[in-house]
């Protein structure tokens, strides 16, 4: 058994898988972070994820587009996110609430959707996945080169995104106004900064990037979609964020780490390996259990967090 | 300088929040070139009025013009464009970006959405040195003295090229010599041709610094007066609506010190960011005494009184009530030795959703009389409050109100009350009188007098130096978590501690 895990092919394929689906999460992770940063608690991200692999899917089934299926998924997820803004900003509802609400109604619009529009078949209906482009010359690196630089174009981009972001965050007016939004929103606004305006792009635009993640899953990972296509990725990019300190490569570095729960999950059940599925199927839980608890305690967030800002309370 | 033109013309303003009317048909003008003094007690209106201003608030009725053109003023940014800036009494700052990032926060530059910041850091250079006003432009604010981040604040106002320039209670969060240099800016600010508008409550700052002064009470406006053809109890009269005594004074009924109530060795506390914010501080307080201890907001006087009340651990050293030691007690075993305490916020020491009878049995509310076998007796609790209630004449229509609904003042009472009327032999007192009008603040002072009268030991920590300089039989200043010098009060003079206070002196 320990020698089938040790080989080569084993160990590149895992590296592969692992990045291939580390990367749902860390799309998510890194709009979340957007969303937190600017003061928004987005619990709905697993539920916009859903939401985005179903529109992604319908988006290219229909159009026989992959590309108008990413834009698909990324529109609702973006209307989704807006929807989050709707509540928590101009109605001030609790966060945590909201979140949870958009979570709920997005499984059951994503199921209903699915049920009403492909119906109940034997076969599912699918569309080919995301082509891999092999890099030229770093394909030729040694015994990683092959499965490592041999990835889908949304795997590159998002990679691409983390230096991007991370410079947007330190030398940008827009990363200012979002960091001093979700420290010291009494702050922003004297300084002339539209608190809610800030919120409402950044809540956005994490779930237009939670509704990519998702349509990435069925159009990049599976070809398919079926209800339970996430399994859990959403919250897990909640967790990275906290788990990397709400920063780009830390987040990097947290998605990394779930990518790598999932893709082991995946190659051990492929290897037939000794123990029930099921057991295989909770190692991604168990590694998101253990990071709250060890790395969860004591980070602090921005300080306005989940709370509505409100201007009379000066 | 042109006088006599006018650059804000506020008319007619109102404004309420729920229940209360905080500006009443205010009228409100600003003549190019003066410093104009808003006047009032706590409560009065002024920040209200100077937040309608700045965009942070929309009146209900009334309008304003800005250099003769009436203005819809609907946020701070509309504010700063046409050239009023505005010092908060709580600093609008974020603690966690660098002082730099907080001056160009919400600023545009030309190569936006790119940030400027080497071109940002020449400029604030330049203020820097044209106002006198010295911060390092990469030290995070959380890093700053209250007094550093005010200078940020101005310079924020100034970096935006503001003409008009608001300053609430500035003063408040300084040491004396500090408000000297402030004023001194103000009057560079002055010259340059800007045109100022100073908020207080203290009758000598308007004096000193003004040139008109604007009277405010209960949300009007009383009066608008030439300072130099005023006076002080002219002013103090038209504030309160009505004759002024200055000042009771602790001299009427000295009673000797009795025995050591309080002892403090060598205490040392950490504070929540981490840094050693008490340091090595020893004193004793006698039963029948008020020790003073003078600072400016922030040296370690919260972590000192939490630790002397076992609200934050010692790290090292001795706390003594009454021979007791009760270092790194618990609260309630403190409070049982006959320690009383006036948290620096009272509203820490009420439960806004409980009544006055629930509030004013809490530290006592499992013993009896006022419950047996741990069920409450209501009617004990009731009557207690209503005799509690008479005697320290907390305002209110009866005892079952919630406590949240008082005033400053009386939620202060109501806090007192509580914490004298068990027996105690210490009381700490955190800034006791910060926040309520010249009415509670001269009532409570003159219980605090009482109490000490009675031989009770009191430990009074304030900012105010008038009530350190009027109640306090010694008188210990503190500064970076040290006590900087102990005095009897008829060695201490305003000038000695402020340099203390400055850790500057003696
Ligand atoms: N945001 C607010 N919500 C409710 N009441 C407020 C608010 N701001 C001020 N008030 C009330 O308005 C009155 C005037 O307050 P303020 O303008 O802060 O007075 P001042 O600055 O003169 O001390 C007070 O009674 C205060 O409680
Ligand atoms: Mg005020």
């Amino acid at each position: 058994m320990l020698d089938e895990i040790l080989t080569v092919t084993f160990l590149t394929g895992f590296l592969a898988a692992t990045l291939r689906i580390m990367t749902p999460i860390l799309i998510a992770a890194l709009g979340e972070m957007f969303a937190e940063r600017a003061g928004v608690l987005n619990l709905g991200i697993e539920g916009i994820m859903i939401i985005g692999s179903f529109a992604g899917f319908a988006g290219a089934y229909f159009t026989g587009s992959l590309l108008l299926g990413f834009v698909t998924g990324a529109l609702a997820g973006a209307l989704l996110g807006l929807a989050m803004g709707v509540l928590s900003i101009r109605l001030k509802a609790n966060q945590i609430v909201a979140g949870l609400g958009i979570w709920i109604l997005c499984q059951g619009l994503a199921s209903f959707l699915n049920r009403g529009i492909f119906g109940v078949v034997s076969v599912r209906p699918s569309v080919s996945i995301l082509p891999a482009i092999s890099l030229p010359l770093l394909n030729q690196v040694p015994l990683l080169g092959e499965t490592l630089f041999n990835q889908n174009i949304v795997v590159y981009l998002t990679l691409l995104a983390v230096p991007v972001f991370t410079f947007i965050f330190r030398r940008t007016s827009w990363g200012l106004s979002i960091d001093a939004v979700g420290e010291e929103p009494h702050a922003a606004d004297a300084a002339g900064i539209s608190v809610s305006r800030v919120r409402y792009i950044a809540v956005t635009f994490g779930g237009l990037m939670a509704g990519l993640g998702g349509a990435y899953l069925s159009l990049a990972l599976f070809g398919l979609y079926t209800d339970d296509l996430s399994t859990g990725l959403g919250w897990m990019a909640i967790v990275v964020v906290v788990f990397g300190k709400w920063r780009p490569w830390w987040i990097v570095g947290g998605a990394l780490i779930f990518g790598a729960a999932n893709a082991l999950q995946y190659r051990l059940q492929a290897l037939d390996f000794p123990l029930p599925y099921q057991f295989l199927l909770m190692i991604p839980f168990i590694v998101t259990l253990v990071i709250v608890v060890i790395f969860g305690r004591g980070q602090k967030g921005p300080s306005a967090l989940a709370a509505p800002y409100e201007r009379s309370e000066l | 300088m042109q006088r006599d033109a006018v650059v804000v013309s506020m008319e007619g303003i109102t404004k309420s929040f729920g229940g209360t009317t905080a500006n009443d048909d205010i009228s409100f003008c600003l003549e190019a070139g003066e410093i104009h003094g808003l006047l009032g007690e706590n409560g009065a209106g002024k920040t209200t009025l100077m937040n309608i201003l700045y965009g942070l608030h929309r009146p209900d009725s009334g309008c304003i013009l800005v250099n003769q053109v009436e203005r819809n003023i609907t946020s701070p940014h509309e504010a700063i464009a046409l050239g009023i800036g505005m010092v908060h009494q709580h600093f609008m700052q974020v603690p966690t970006l660098t002082v730099l990032d907080n001056v160009i926060l919400g600023l545009r530059n030309a190569r936006e959405p790119l940030l400027d910041r080497e071109g940002a850091r020449q400029r604030l250079g330049e203020l820097s040195a044209t106002y006198q006003l010295d911060v390092d432009p990469e030290a995070y604010i959380w890093q700053l003295s209250v007094g550093d981040r005010q200078r940020v604040e101005i310079l924020k106002a100034l970096y935006r090229d503001v003409s008009i320039l608001i300053l609430d209670e500035p003063t408040s969060v300084l040491t004396p010599q500090e408000a000297e240099e402030l004023f001194a800016m103000i009057r560079v600010c002055v010259n340059r041709g800007m045109s100022v508008i100073f908020i207080t409550h203290k009758l000598e700052e308007a004096m000193s610094i003004t040139d008109r002064v604007t009277v405010l009470r209960d949300g009007r406006v009383v009066a608008t007066r030439v300072t130099s053809e005023t006076t002080k109890a002219e002013l103090a009269r038209l504030m309160v609506g009505r004759e002024v005594l200055f000042r009771l004074s602790n001299d009427a009924a000295r009673s000797p010190a009795g025995p050591v109530a309080l002892e403090v060795e060598r205490l040392r506390a950490i504070s929540d960011r981490g840094v050693l914010a008490v340091r090595d501080v020893s004193f004793q307080v006698h039963g029948g005494e008020i020790v003073g201890i003078a600072g400016v907001d922030g040296n370690g006087q919260t972590e000192l009184v939490q630790a002397l009340t076992g609200l934050r651990p010692v790290e090292s050293g001795r706390v003594v009530v009454d021979g007791v030691d009760l270092t790194n007690a618990a609260p309630q075993r403190i409070l049982r030795q006959g320690v009383g305490h006036i948290p620096e916020d009272f509203d820490d020491a009420l439960v806004g959703a409980f009544t006055l009878v629930e509030n004013l049995a809490l530290d006592l509310h499992y013993t009896p009389p006022f419950s047996r076998w741990g069920v409450l007796n209501r009617e004990v609790m009731r009557q207690s409050a209503q005799q509690v209630i008479a005697r320290y004449d907390v305002r209110t229509p009866h005892e079952r109100v919630k406590a949240r609904t008082l005033s400053g003042g009386n939620k202060q009472k109501v806090v007192i009350a509580r914490e004298t009327s068990r027996a105690i032999k210490l009381l700490i007192a955190a800034h006791p009188t910060r926040g309520l009008d010249i009415g509670a603040e001269e009532y409570i002072r003159g219980l605090l007098l009482e109490l000490r009268n009675a031989g009770i030991a009191i430990l009074l920590v304030s900012t105010k130096l008038d009530e350190i300089l009027s109640l306090c039989d010694r008188i210990l200043v503190i500064e970076k978590g040290r006590l900087m010098g102990e005095m009897a009060r008829s060695e201490a003079d305003i000038e000695k501690i402020g340099l203390l206070m400055a850790g500057t002196g003696a």
